[in-house]
C-alpha cells in the first residue's frame, strides 16, 4: 500500500477580513448591493450526491455561504417501521443506503436479535461479515466513480462502475437481489452460499485489484486530481469531535477510530487488518484513505472466504414471524459503513411492532453540518468535489 | 507534481484496446442467477390458500382471490394469491413465510404488456412464459420464519398409567400454550373445517394475549363442552392446518383444554356473562330427548336465549357417548360434570333414567312441549355375524364400555380379541389392558381390523399409546370365524384383508383367502361399528317422516324434520363424533327459536 501523503492544510486564499462584514459569525449578505449571488446546487444536478440540495451564496465564484436543504428524498422509513413486524423491517431498511444496503440489514437484525436474546450461528455471522465487507467494496467502487467524475473524470466512473456490478452478480447469486439484497435478516441469513461461490469470489478479488491499480495509475498520479483534491475541504482535528464526524472523514484527519476495530461486531476480531489513518484531512487524502481501505476491504474478503465453514446452520431458531413479540428494551448497534459509523437505535415496547426504530447515519452530520462549514471560501467548481470527498448518502439523512 | 503525474494519466488509453464489458445491443439476454427473485410461481397442488403470504406482504401486493379451476376443499379455502406489480418489492417474504412451499418466484425478470392490469396476475392461473422455469428464488431449507414444532404434551409414562384410568394427558401449563398459541399463522383454514366453526384463530390469539376470560368467551359462543371437546374432539381442525403440510399442526384441541382448564366453575357465569339467566323469560318450554353432545348443546343455546328446557336421558347421567363410550383415561368425569353442572346451571333440567318411548312417549313430549330436539346417539352395536359371534363370551364394545362408566364389573379373559379399527376398538382394547393388567398382571390382547394401520380410522396416538400399554395392534385381517370348543372360545380365524373399499368408495372388502392366521383368546369384542335404535318413533310418528340413506331421518339445513316440531340431530344425523353433535345442536337451537318465535 502507497503510504499517504501529507498534504499541508491549504486554505482557499480568499480574504475574508474585509468582505463580507461578518456578523455573530455568519456573513451579512444583502442581494440588493448586487455583490452577491444566490444559487441553488441541486437537487437534479449531476454534482449532488443523491437527491439533496445546496442553497449557495456566491461572490463570484467564491461560495461566501451555504446551506443543506434535504426532504426531496423523505420516504418516513422509521414512521414505516414502527407499523410493520419486526421480520418485514429488513425489507425496508435496506432502502435506506441504496449503494450499501447490507449495512443497514446488519444493524436492524442485529438490533432485533439482541432484544430478543437470539445468538445467530457461526457460519451466519461469517456470512454477514463477507456480505458487509462486500458492500463496502460495491459502495467504494460507486464512491470513486463519483470523485472522479465530480471532477471530469468520467472515465474512472465508467470502470469503477461496471467493476461494482461485477460485485453485483455475486450479490445476485447469493441473495437474489442485485441493488437491494434483503439477505440478512434477523435470526441469520436467508441463503447459503451457492456452489463455487468462494472461487468466483476470490476471481473477483483480483480482477478488481488489477482494475484499483489502473485508478491509482490515472486518479491517484494525476497532476489535475491532485491540484484540484489537494487542500480541499480540510478537516482539522478538532472539527472531528466538534463535529462528530466519523469513518474515513475522520480517520483521514488522524483520528483512530473504526467500528470494526473498536468495538468489533460479528467476526472482525478474528480476522487481521489494521487501523488505517492519515493525517492530511483534506479531500486527496481522504481518497487516498479510501483506496486504501478498498484493498483492505479486498484483503478481508480474501481472509473471510478462506475461514467460512462448509457446514452449519444459516439461521437461529426463531419464532413464528407472523406473532413475534419482542420483550420490552432498548438497544443500539453500530458497524462501520463506507461513509463511516452507522447505528440503528430499536425500541420494544414488548408488542409485535417497534416503538420506534433511529436510524444514525454518518452522512447527517457530513452533508449538513460539516459540508455548510467546508464549503465556505471555496470556487463554486469543487463544491461537487467536495461533496463526494464527504461520501454522503442523502437518504440517511432523512430517513 | 512530478512528470510521472502528468504522463500515467494517459493509460487509461490501453483499455481501448480491450474487450469491452458491456455492449451495445445484446444478442441473448442474461438469465437471472439461480436464487434469483424474480416474477412468482404458485404451485396450485400444493397451495391451500391459507393467505399468509397476504398477511406478511408488507406492501399490501398480495390479495386472495377465487379461482376459476380451484374449489374449496378440506383444508383448501379455494383461494389463491394475485400479485399485483405496482406494489411487490421483491423481498420473497411471502415465499419464506408460505407453509406449504408452494408460492416461489422464478428467475425471469422482464415483462413487457402495455396493459397495466396484466401486472397484476395469479400466479398459477394465468399462462405466464416462466411457469415452468425451474431457477429462481425458493425457501430454504435449513432456513424458516414459521415454527412447525409443536410444543410437546406431558403424558403419564406407559408403566404409570397401564393399570390406572388416571387421565394420561397432562395439559400445558400457561408457558406451553403461550408457545404453542404463538405458531398459529392465522389463515383461519381450520374454522372452516370445524364442523362448529368455532373462532380458533381467535382464541388462540387470546391465549397469545394471555386474555384468557375472553378467550373463554369465544369458546362458548359456538361450543358448550370445550372441557370435553379440549380432550376427545377428533380435531379436523388440526388435520386442515396450514402446518399440517410441512410440520406440526397446532395443538388447538390441547389449548382449547387449556382455556376451559384455567377457568374455576363458579367464576363460570361472571365470566360468561350469565348470572341473569336463572329464570326463563320465554314462555315456551323445550323438551330434548338424549343428555349426549348434542342434545346438551341444543339445551345449552336455547337456555340461554330464555327458554324451559327439560332433557330425558335413559341413562343415570349425562354425556351421552362422551361418558359412556369414552374411558376414564381419555376423559376423566369430573371434567364431563364442569360442563354439565354449568348448563344445568342455567336453570336445563334433566330426568334420568327416563326412556323415551319405554317410559314416556313421544306422543306426550309433543302435547307437553312446544317442540322437541332429539339426539339419542348410536348406542346400538353392530356385529360381524361370523360363526361362533353368538357366543356368550363374544361381546360388543360399546356395552362393555357402559358397564364399566357404570361401575359394574365385567368380564374380563386372560386372552382377548378385539375386532375393529376405530376409536371404540382401541378405546376397548386400552380399557381391557388396563383391567387384565389389574386381575392377571399381564396383558394378552390383540386388536384386529380390516382397515391396514395407515387407513385405520382410529386416532394415530390411540395406536401408539395402546402399544406403549402392551397391546398388540394387528391390522389388515378380516375376520372369519370365531373357534369354538364345548361352548368355549379357543380363537378367532382371521384372512388378509386386501382392499376395504371398492373404486367407488363404497365398503366393500376384499380378501384373499389363502392368508390366514388364527388369534388365540377365550373372549372376543366386537367394535365395528354401531346403529341407532331408532324405536321410540311410534308408527303414526314415523309415517309423518321421511328417511334418508341408512336410515336416518330427513332433515333440513336447521335440523327440523317434517314434522315441524320435531328436531333431530347428532351421531343420527351426522358424524358421529362430538364436535358434529355439538354443532346440529347449536344449529337447531337457532332452528327451534326460529320455529317458536
Amino acid at each position: 500500500m502507497s503510504k499517504i501523503s501529507e498534504s499541508k492544510y491549504k486554505n482557499f486564499k480568499a480574504d475574508r477580513e474585509k468582505f463580507p462584514k461578518m456578523e455573530n459569525g455568519k456573513p451579512v449578505i444583502d442581494l440588493d448591493s448586487h455583490k452577491f449571488t444566490k444559487i441553488w446546487q441541486g437537487p437534479q444536478h449531476p454534482g449532488v450526491t443523491g437527491n439533496m440540495s445546496m442553497e449557495i451564496t456566491l461572490n463570484g465564484d467564491e461560495i461566501v455561504d451555504a446551506k443543506t436543504h434535504v426532504g426531496y428524498l423523505h420516504r418516513g422509513f422509521e414512521k414505516l417501521l414502527e407499523r410493520r413486524k419486526y421480520i418485514q423491517g429488513f425489507t425496508i431498511v435496506c432502502r435506506i443506503c441504496v449503494p450499501e444496503p447490507d449495512t443497514n440489514e446488519y444493524c436492524y437484525s442485529a438490533a432485533v436479535e439482541e432484544l430478543s436474546g437470539i445468538e445467530i450461528p457461526e457460519k451466519a455471522k461469517w456470512i454477514r461479515t463477507l456480505n458487509l465487507e462486500m458492500s463496502r467494496i460495491a459502495s467504494f467502487l460507486m464512491w470513486i466513480g463519483g470523485q472522479a467524475g465530480s471532477l471530469g473524470m468520467g472515465i474512472i466512473g465508467q470502470w469503477t462502475v461496471s467493476m461494482r456490478d461485477f460485485w453485483l452478480d455475486l450479490f445476485e447469486e447469493i441473495s437474489g437481489g442485485r441493488i437491494y439484497h434483503m439477505y440478512i435478516i434477523p435470526g441469520g441469513v436467508r441463503k447459503d452460499l451457492p456452489k463455487g461461490f468462494k472461487d468466483r469470489a476470490r476471481n473477483l478479488v483480483t480482477k478488481t485489484r488489477k482494475l484499483l491499480s489502473d485508478v491509482e495509475r490515472t486518479f491517484f498520479n494525476n497532476s489535475i486530481i491532485k491540484s484540484r483534491l489537494k487542500g480541499l475541504g480540510i478537516i482539522t482535528p478538532e472539527m472531528v469531535d466538534e463535529y462528530g464526524i466519523v469513518g474515513p472523514n475522520a480517520r483521514g484527519s488522524g483520528k483512530e477510530y473504526d467500528v470494526r476495530q473498536n468495538t468489533p461486531y460479528l467476526k472482525y476480531n478474528e480476522l487481521d487488518l489494521n487501523m488505517l489513518t492519515a493525517t492530511g484531512g483534506d479531500a486527496y487524502t481522504r481518497a487516498e484513505l479510501r483506496y486504501q481501505e478498498m484493498h483492505q476491504s479486498l484483503d478481508l474478503i480474501t481472509q473471510i472466504l478462506d475461514k467460512i465453514p462448509e457446514d452449519g446452520d444459516i439461521q437461529a431458531k426463531i419464532p413464528n414471524v407472523i406473532n413475534w413479540k419482542i420483550p420490552a428494551g432498548q438497544t443500539y448497534i453500530k458497524a462501520e459503513s463506507t461513509r463511516g459509523e452507522h447505528g440503528f437505535y430499536v425500541v420494544s415496547d414488548g408488542s409485535k411492532f417497534p416503538r420506534r426504530v433511529f436510524n444514525r447515519g454518518a452522512s447527517y452530520t457530513h452533508a449538513i453540518s460539516v459540508l455548510e462549514k467546508l464549503a465556505v471560501n471555496t470556487s463554486i467548481s469543487d463544491l461537487a468535489g467536495l461533496m463526494v470527498s464527504l461520501h454522503t448518502c442523502p437518504p440517511e439523512i432523512e430517513r | 507534481m512530478s512528470l510521472k503525474d502528468i504522463l500515467s494519466p494517459f493509460g487509461v488509453w490501453k483499455r481501448a484496446a480491450q474487450k469491452p464489458w458491456t455492449i451495445k445491443k445484446p444478442t441473448k439476454d442474461r438469465p437471472g442467477a439461480e436464487n434469483y427473485r424474480g416474477f412468482h410461481k404458485n404451485d396450485f397442488e400444493k397451495c391451500i390458500g391459507c393467505g399468509t403470504c397476504e398477511d406478511i406482504c408488507q406492501n399490501a401486493a398480495i390479495d386472495l382471490m377465487p379461482v376459476d379451476k380451484v374449489d374449496t376443499d378440506m383444508g383448501d379455502s379455494g383461494l389463491r394469491p394475485l400479485l399485483d406489480y405496482g406494489r411487490c418489492c421483491w423481498c420473497a417474504l411471502c415465499v419464506d413465510v408460505c407453509p406449504t412451499g408452494s408460492l416461489t418466484m422464478s428467475n425471469e425478470y422482464t415483462w413487457i404488456s402495455d396493459e397495466a392490469e396484466d401486472f397484476r396476475f395469479i400466479p398459477g392461473a394465468d399462462e405466464t412464459k416462466w411457469q415452468n422455469e425451474s431457477r429462481g428464488y425458493k425457501r430454504s431449507e435449513n432456513m424458516q420464519l414459521i415454527d412447525y414444532d409443536r410444543v410437546e404434551m406431558s403424558e403419564l409414562e406407559p408403566e404409570n398409567r397401564d393399570k390406572t384410568f388416571i387421565e394420561i394427558v397432562k395439559g400445558y401449563n400457561k408457558e406451553q400454550a403461550m408457545k404453542e398459541a404463538e405458531r398459529c399463522l392465522e389463515c383461519g383454514i381450520c374454522v372452516a373445517q370445524c364442523p362448529a366453526h368455532m373462532d380458533i384463530p381467535e382464541y388462540i390469539a387470546a391465549i397469545r394475549e394471555d386474555d384468557i376470560e375472553n378467550a373463554f368467551r369465544i369458546l362458548y359462543e359456538t361450543n358448550p363442552l370445550p372441557e370435553i371437546c379440549g380432550r376427545i374432539c377428533t380435531h379436523n381442525c388440526e388435520t386442515a392446518c396450514a402446518l399440517h403440510n410441512n410440520g406440526e399442526s397446532i395443538a388447538i384441541r390441547w389449548l382449547k383444554r387449556y382455556i376451559a382448564d384455567q377457568i374455576p366453575p363458579e367464576k363460570y357465569k361472571e365470566v360468561l356473562g350469565t348470572k341473569h339467566l336463572a329464570d326463563p323469560k320465554i314462555n315456551k318450554k323445550v323438551a330434548i330427548i338424549g343428555a349426549g353432545p348434542a342434545g346438551l348443546s341444543a339445551a345449552y343455546y336455547l337456555a340461554i336465549l330464555g327458554y324451559e328446557i327439560k332433557i330425558f336421558e335413559a341413562l343415570p347421567n349425562a354425556g351421552g357417548m362422551t361418558r359412556y363410550g369414552i374411558p376414564k383415561y381419555r376423559l376423566p368425569y369430573d371434567q364431563i360434570d364442569k360442563d354439565i353442572n354449568y348448563i344445568k346451571s342455567l336453570g336445563v333440567k334433566v330426568q334420568f333414567n327416563t326412556r323415551i318411548g319405554e317410559d314416556i312417549s313421544l306422543e306426550k313430549l309433543h302435547n307437553d312441549y312446544d317442540a322437541v330436539f332429539a339426539g339419542t346417539g348410536l348406542h346400538l352395536s353392530r356385529s360381524t355375524n361370523i360363526p361362533g359371534s353368538d357366543n356368550k363370551r363374544v361381546y360388543f364394545a360399546t356395552n362393555l364400555l357402559r358397564e364399566v362408566t357404570l361401575g359394574n364389573e365385567i368380564d374380563v379373559a386372560e386372552k382377548i380379541v378385539v375386532v375393529g379399527g376405530g376409536n371404540v376398538a382401541m378405546d376397548i382394547t386400552r380399557t381391557l389392558a388396563r383391567l387384565q393388567n389389574k386381575k392377571y398382571g399381564k396383558v394378552q390382547i390383540t386388536a384386529t381390523s380390516l382397515e391396514t394401520e395407515d387407513i385405520m380410522p382410529a386416532d394415530r396416538e390411540e395406536v401408539v399409546e395402546a402399544r406403549e400399554e402392551k397391546a398388540i395392534i394387528d391390522p389388515g385381517w378380516g375376520p372369519k370365524e370365531v373357534e369354538i370348543e364345548n361352548g368355549k372360545i379357543k380363537g378367532l380365524h382371521v384372512v388378509k384383508c386386501t382392499s376395504v373399499f371398492d373404486d367407488e368408495g363404497r365398503f366393500n372388502p376384499k380378501f384373499d383367502k389363502n392368508q390366514k392366521k388364527y388369534f388365540e383368546a377365550d373372549m372376543v369384542v366386537e367394535a365395528i361399528g354401531q346403529g341407532m335404535d331408532l324405536s321410540y318413533l311410534s308408527e303414526e310418528i314415523k309415517t309423518g317422516l321421511k328417511f334418508g340413506p341408512r336410515g336416518r331421518i330427513q332433515v333440513n339445513e336447521k335440523f327440523q324434520s317434517d314434522l315441524k316440531w320435531l328436531f333431530v340431530g347428532g351421531d343420527i344425523i351426522q358424524g358421529p363424533d362430538v364436535i358434529s353433535g355439538i354443532a346440529n345442536g347449536h344449529i337447531a337451537a337457532k332452528g327451534i327459536n326460529k320455529y317458536l318465535l
